[in-house]
């Protein structure tokens, strides 16, 4: 079966589309900061009253999130069959008198 | 007066094992039908000890009835409900006999009115739960299985010697609050812990509930882990200990699941990451705290199962589990895109999803509280939820590149099923009303402010934008992630190994030498025992068993003599 070429492709997928969407989802990303001069946030604790803070603090928090896991990945990722391993356990004890005679 | 009630538990046991006698064509309605008599019986259960019953000597509370407890056993039942929805033209009969009879023991211990009684229900989910992932079917299924019946039992065992203690030492085996000041409440606390999938014993969750079938994942997500909930609610509200190890579970959840390509094991991670967040807000303890956890258990069961029934109707659909050969699924399956998505937005704590109204109550008791780094903790885990849970599940199933495949929608069961669900995540999220009204404390906390679901708004769709941007650090690789379970899958059987490897050589060695000594000596019985009496062998042998039988005679006697 072959992929079916771009301009045939879902409109959802087209570049065209994506690019749109890109300018639709950064236009709504500004208006919820922007939408802070006009609707005062109560917090808690001083800082998260600041304009923007919570936008910030999400994408950083979000990078490091993801860094670290990648950073985490190269000490404890491995390969899918990992742990499908033998037994360790040596064989039966009857196999020991095939060794003597050997 | 006497009026029976019969426990909730019983009523879906029996229900349950109907299911196996009936006629085939009988077995759909009563599977359905069960769950739902279930509920009628739970909202029966009034407050306080409703039913005792005598059990091996001992006067057992079999049902005792509270807000909290009516509200775990309404949703349990709920779950069952849909689970058995999604699943039951599909899964084989035991399987859903197997998943009824495990959702009656997380019912049975919502009612239990003391230890003893939580305990047998306890173990009772263990045996089920284990055979609903059995019904995998796959030799994956078979071993991971075992690995999570002795995960359950060990920690069954571990409950078991806490409850017996605080019997004997105490004299009471009531369900209150206990304070960690005593031997066999700590006992209690760790096997209630390793049922929550709380570290280091956390990765039974994800290693088992993959291997499950399509339908079996959806109650698998929902019992186990939330009865550890239930049980720590009641025994350990305000254990400052839980807000460090629920912190723990929610990034545990959120990193494993970044590193992961199963899309099922993805949403068994977020499992553990939702429960740290009762888990926290159980340690934090006060009233908002308290409810926030009863209601985000309810919540999460529903979006939680929605999740589970999306990622099963596409394994059901392709027979592919891992997101490297998933994607664009869209095209061909916009009902289960749209039920995914909203379970994905709802376990988000997106506005007006039901995760919002629940979430926001367990963060907003930190600040109350003044537990400043644990609020900002609370914020960055719920911008790490949509992270790995949010946008990573659907975005890696439904969309990014086109896989090829083109699978439709699955059947009806399975659509109506995740619509009620769909409907249940926007409805508690609109209506909180709905659920406010279940919660044990009267609640004051009103979730939709303006500023509020603003920074709930930029805090999420920025953990959007740094998902895309960070797209090419999250490249899918077909690996697992080495957990805890690391020490008993490999270096425990390794050492073992080693130990038994070393017994053998010294066995082998010990063998050798001692054939030869053995045969030396034989050679010598046989050939020339009697060169010292006799020179002719028949003689020299009769000689000399003459000279031992003699010799023994003499030192009985000897013996004889000194007595």
């Amino acid at each position: 079966m072959s992929q079916l070429p771009s301009d045939h492709d879902h409109w959802l997928v087209r570049p065209a589309t994506i690019r749109k969407l890109w300018w639709i989802f950064g236009t709504i990303l500004a208006l919820t900061v922007a939408a802070q001069l006009f609707v005062p946030v109560h917090g808690y604790f001083g800082v998260d009253e600041w304009i923007g803070f919570n936008a910030g603090y999400g994408f950083l928090t979000c990078v490091a999130m993801v860094v670290f896991a990648k950073l985490l990945g190269f000490v404890l990722k491995r390969p899918a069959g990992y742990y499908k391993v033998p037994s360790r356990l040596s064989p039966n004890i009857s196999d020991d008198i095939n060794d003597d005679q050997t | 007066m006497i009026e029976f009630v019969l426990p909730p538990a019983f009523a879906m046991i029996i229900g349950a094992l109907l299911i196996g006698v009936a006629r085939p064509a009988l077995r759909p309605l009563i599977a359905l039908a069960t769950p739902l008599v279930t509920l009628y019986f739970i909202w029966q259960v009034g407050d306080g000890i409703q039913q005792t019953a005598t059990f091996l000597g001992y006067e057992v509370q079999l049902v005792e009835g509270s807000d909290v407890r009516r509200l775990f056993a309404t949703i349990f039942a709920i779950m069952a409900f849909g689970g058995v929805l999604f699943a039951f033209r599909q899964s084989k009969w035991w399987e859903l006999t197997a998943a009824l009879l495990y959702a009656a023991g997380a019912i049975g211990v919502s009612f239990a009115g003391d230890l003893l009684v939580m305990f047998l229900f306890w173990e009772f989910m263990a045996l089920f739960s284990t055979v609903v992932v059995w019904c995998g079917g796959t030799d994956a299924a078979r071993a991971a299985g075992i690995r999570y019946a002795i995960v359950h039992l060990f920690g069954g065992i571990i409950l078991k010697i806490g409850i017996e203690g605080m019997m004997v030492h105490t004299g009471s085996i009531e369900i209150t609050a206990l304070t960690l000041n005593s031997l066999d409440a700590w006992l209690i606390f760790i096997g209630v812990l390793i049922n929550a999938a709380a570290p280091p014993i956390s990765a039974w969750l994800a290693d088992a509930y993959p291997e499950s079938t399509p339908m079996g994942g959806v109650f698998l997500s929902a019992f186990t882990t939330k009865t550890a909930v239930l049980a720590l609610w009641l025994l350990f509200p305000g254990q400052p200990l839980l807000i460090w190890i629920g912190l723990y579970m929610i990034f545990y959840g959120i990193i494993y699941a970044l590193l992961e390509n199963d899309m099922r094991r993805i949403l068994s991670y977020s499992i553990v990451n939702q429960v740290g967040f009762m888990v926290t807000a159980i340690g934090i303890g006060t009233e908002l705290a308290l409810n926030g956890a009863a209601a985000h258990a309810f919540t999460h069961i529903i979006y939680k199962a929605l999740l589970f029934m999306s990622a099963g109707a596409v394994l059901y659909q392709t027979g592919k589990r891992k997101c490297s050969e998933l994607g664009g699924l869209f095209r061909t399956m916009p009902l289960t895109t749209i039920c995914g998505t909203i379970g994905a937005l709802a376990i988000s704590a997106f506005p007006f999803t039901s995760g919002f109204v629940s979430k926001s109550m367990i963060s907003s008791a930190a600040a109350n509280d003044h537990l400043t780094l644990i609020w900002f903790a609370l914020i960055a885990a719920s911008a790490g939820v949509f992270l790995h849970a949010g946008i990573k599940f659907p975005w890696l199933v439904f969309f990014q590149k086109d896989s090829g495949l083109r699978p439709p929608d699955p059947p009806w069961n399975m659509r109506i099923a995740m619509i009620l669900f769909a409907i249940g995540c926007i409805a508690l999220g609109v209506f909180p009303g709905l659920l406010y009204g279940l919660l044990p404390y009267p609640v004051e906390y009103v979730p939709y402010t303006a500023d509020h679901v603003l920074t709930q708004l930029q805090l999420l769709l920025f953990a959007g934008l740094a998902f895309f941007v960070l797209l090419p650090l999250m490249k899918r690789t077909d690996t697992l992630s080495l957990d805890w379970d690391w020490l008993w899958r490999r270096a425990l059987p390794a050492l073992i190994g080693a130990i038994d490897g070393r017994a053998r050589a010294a066995r082998l060695a010990f063998n050798a030498v001692a054939m030869k000594l053995g045969s030396n000596w034989i050679r010598f019985i046989r050939h020339k025992p009697g060169m010292y009496f006799s020179s002719r062998s028949p003689m020299g042998h009769t000689a000399l068993w003459m000279a031992v039988l003699l010799g023994a005679v003499t030192l009985l006697a000897m013996v004889q003599g000194g007595s």
